[in-house]
């Protein structure tokens, strides 16, 4: 658990980082630190590890106060992940990974194995432990920036903006792999990022803080989405936050209707009247397509017959999922399937709009969105 | 006229002896490896220290420019007049002193800003961030001053045969002095050999010590490894 | 020392001697400079364009910045068949040099300009020379600054080194002063050689700045 207890820092300037701010984050959760450029975020972030001190105020860990440690030996104990990865260009991957194992006096041997586990759970193969940074893709770096930073399996891990360097698609997939990792590893996660998307995504709570180091919020996403504490929260989570929300609203309420389906290799006498659309399917029930009205099929179905589907929506998931479905599916029938992928049924966007109004929807369940 | 120096580098005569090719371009060598070595035994552990604490850094760039205003040929006589000719020495060892010292600060002032925060974030101590982290990564440019230094010092040593140091400038001097252009040629083909070959011997060593993970820094931002040129 | 000093600048005829080796010493030193930028400009250009010549001029200009000056000096007239104690030599050999020194920034400080100006200027309809000159080199030009300077440095040492193969400029002092021996001459040598590299440097960052007016307009919003 880290806690903040009425921190501040001013520097020599005058200038104000972080006003007089209190929190605690629970221990093996996700706690995101969100807002704009200027609202001492990182400078929040970068108390716990003593890279910068508070002018007044404490930062404690585990109850104990990180003062009470000397700098160096604390930060061996928590992980640090930043933006740009901050590999060290002259040593190898594997090399750069071993970092604190090696720091804490480990044997080159033991720390470079350990090394090459780290590097396998991160998602990366382990031949890449040979090469050096220069070698990599910035989605490659920060997996190794995540690897070094779990190298001593500190209970800490703090995250400083670390995927912000890279693309859009590079980010989702590191965001779903810490989010992977976490499930497996449970630290106590500090994440500071300016993208609210991020936040709401990976945080399991979230304070929103405004320029000049002032706390607006601190609540679980969908708390700050539904009811946002004020206008500046109010935009800075910004006008699409209904429908952001929709990640967090557990779709088990949602009502599979039925549609007309086929299989694969069917011939046109198994095919019903084609008043409308008809889901395809394969032998272990999967959906693979669909079939517009009046189609004419001669001989047998085969797969260059079909339209493509759209998203699908795996039952139970938040109402997201559902709406993208069906106003993604040509039928404008979202295809509902279970883990398997086996087809459950069909709902329509009117029957999730019908739930968000009737506003009976449960509140989310914890880790339903995961 | 090629033939007239061509004779005078192959005749066998003009290489032996106290005043022979060979034993100036041994002296000529001794004396550029003396003053960048004592040159670098300060001014690299004080680039280092400025690189890593940024105190000074103000120091380095003036004194590097200062230094470099300075006429090597001033520097040569005024120092010989005031003591003997080996005080030439002395004035080797300054010309080389700012091209390693900003060489180094320089160096370190390039490393990565996030690869130093991170080693201070995984709890390096301030020594363990500059032998681990900052010297390897400083490796490029702090070569690229010494090779710069040699540069200044090979120049100057043959210039300091006029004011009485050895080496292969005072074969040349010597040849002016008796009006035998062959002989000056021979001597300024042989000072000019001289230091490509003891540059290209830098550029190896450069290679050697420099970890292959910052080469291929390097040679993916394109920035040559040598920084700044200084003057000779 | 202060005696002597005040005695050698009184004499009508040392002051005359001083400022003509002053005056060749500046005509030295600047003229090779004004040839190195010109040079060094197109070559630079060339490099950047043209992937294969990169290497071989930027190596020729590491190789050629490697050789002591003596030796060009001595080397130059052999080769290029004037007097052995021509100031041409002085002004060819710095010429070189000024250019060897230049080409790698000139390459650097044209790769620095934004790929989106570039493309923005092509795209508004400048062909290639045209945007060279009106687009590309203005905005090369603060990073060429400090190369430039330190060219012009170097040129002003690097003249009195002519002094040993006898051409003019204030390294004839040294040579005086060392031979004669008289102690004043040295180091007013060594003093007007330093004043001068630190006026034209004043000059030259006096010159950027005119020519570089956006410079300062950016410092001022970021600085406000």
């Amino acid at each position: 658990m880290i806690e903040f207890r009425s921190v501040r820092k001013q520097y020599d300037d005058g200038t104000v980082a972080v006003q007089e701010l209190s929190l605690t984050v629970p221990a093996g959760t996700v706690t995101v630190l969100v807002g704009p450029s200027g609202c001492g975020k990182t400078t929040l972030l970068r108390m716990v590890n003593r890279m910068i001190e508070p002018s007044s105020g404490a930062v404690l860990l585990d109850g104990g106060d990180v003062r009470d440690s000397e700098p160096a030996r604390l930060r061996r104990g928590i992980g640090y992940v930043i933006q740009q990865a901050g590999l060290f260009p002259h040593r190898t991957v594997r090399d750069n990974v071993a970092t604190v194992p090696r720091l804490f006096g480990h044997g080159r041997r033991e720390a470079r194995r350990r090394a090459e586990g780290l590097l396998e759970r991160v998602g990366l193969p382990s031949e890449i432990g040979k090469r050096y940074p220069a070698q990599l893709s910035g989605g490659q770096q920060q997996r190794v920036g995540v690897a070094r930073a779990l190298a001593a399996d500190p209970p800490v891990l703090l995250m400083d903006e670390p995927f912000s360097a890279v693309d859009p698609v590079v980010r989702e997939g590191l965001q779903d792999e810490l989010l992977r990792l976490q499930g497996e590893l449970g630290k106590t996660v500090l994440f500071v990022t300016h993208d609210i998307d991020e936040a709401v995504k990976l945080g399991e709570n979230v304070a929103v803080l405004r320029q000049g180091g002032y706390l607006a919020q601190y609540a679980p996403p969908e708390q700050l989405l539904a009811e946002p504490a004020d206008d500046f929260v109010t935009s800075f989570v910004g006008r699409d936050r209904g429908y952001r929300r929709l990640s967090f609203v557990d779709s088990s309420g949602l009502r599979a209707g039925s549609v007309d389906t086929v299989r694969i290799g069917d011939t046109s006498a198994d095919v019903p009247s084609q008043a409308g659309w008809v889901l395809v399917l394969d032998t272990h029930d999967r959906p693979r397509g669909w079939l517009p009205p009046e189609a004419t099929i001669h001989g047998q179905l085969t797969e260059d017959q079909l339209i493509a589907g759209g998203s699908l929506h795996t039952g139970g998931a938040p109402l997201r999922g559902a709406l993208d479905a069906a106003l993604s599916s040509p039928s404008g029938l979202g295809v509902v399937v279970d883990e398997d992928g086996v087809y459950l049924g069909v709902v329509t966007a009117r029957q999730v709009l019908e739930i968000l109004e009737s506003g009976r929807h449960p509140a989310v369940s914890e880790g339903a969105f995961r | 006229m090629i033939s007239e120096i061509a004779a005078w580098l192959l005749d066998p005569a003009h290489w032996t002896g106290g005043e022979g090719v060979l034993r100036q371009s041994w002296l000529h060598l001794l004396y550029c490896v003396f003053a960048v070595c004592a040159a670098a035994v300060i001014a690299i552990p004080l680039g280092l220290y400025i690189g890593h604490t940024g105190r000074g850094s103000v120091l380095v760039v003036a004194f590097g420019n200062a230094v470099r205003a300075l006429p090597t040929l001033g520097l040569v006589t005024g120092l010989a007049m005031l003591y003997q000719g080996s005080a030439a020495l002395a004035a080797l060892v300054v010309l080389a002193f700012p091209a390693v010292l900003s060489g180094t600060y320089a160096g370190v002032n390039a490393v990565p800003a996030d690869a130093v925060d991170a080693a201070r974030g995984m709890g390096m101590s301030s020594a363990q961030r500059l032998w681990q982290v900052e010297l390897p990564n400083a490796l490029p440019l702090l070569m690229g001053g010494v090779r710069n230094a040699m540069l200044q010092v090979m120049a100057t040593t043959a210039i300091a045969a006029y004011v009485g140091l050895g080496g292969l400038g005072k074969l040349l001097i010597e040849g002016q002095a008796i009006r035998h252009y062959d002989q000056m040629a021979s001597a300024a083909i042989l000072i000019a050999l001289l230091a490509v070959l003891v540059d290209l011997v830098l550029a190896g060593l450069t290679r050697l010590l420099v970890p292959r993970g910052v080469m291929l820094v390097v040679a993916e931002t394109g920035a040559g490894p040598r920084g700044r040129r200084e003057q000779r | 020392m202060i005696d002597e000093l005040v005695r050698y600048l009184s004499s009508p005829s040392n002051r005359e001697v001083l400022l003509e080796q002053l005056g060749q010493h500046v005509y030295l030193a600047l003229v090779p400079l004004i040839a190195g930028v010109s040079l060094a400009l197109p070559l630079g250009r060339l490099a950047q364009r043209v992937r294969w010549l990169r290497g071989a001029l930027l190596g020729t200009a590491g190789v050629v910045y490697t050789i002591p000056s003596l030796a060009v000096f001595v080397l130059l007239p052999g080769i290029i068949g004037t007097g052995y104690t021509s100031p041409v030599n002085i002004v060819i050999a710095l010429t070189l040099y000024t250019t060897a020194l230049l080409v790698r920034p000139v390459v650097d400080a044209l790769e620095s300009v934004p790929t989106h100006v570039t493309v923005a200027a092509t795209a508004m309809g400048y062909r290639p020379h045209r945007r060279f000159l009106a687009v590309e080199l203005p905005l090369a030009v603060p990073a060429l600054t400090s190369a430039v300077r330190v060219a012009s440095v170097s040129n002003i040492s690097l003249v009195s080194v002519g002094a040993l193969v006898g051409s003019g400029g204030l390294g004839r002092l040294f040579m005086v002063g060392f031979e004669r021996p008289d102690l004043v001459q040295i180091p007013v040598g060594i003093v007007l050689t330093v004043l001068l590299a630190l006026l034209v440097d004043l000059l030259l960052v006096v010159g950027w700045r005119s020519l570089t007016p956006w410079e300062r307009a950016g410092r001022a919003v970021i600085g406000s």
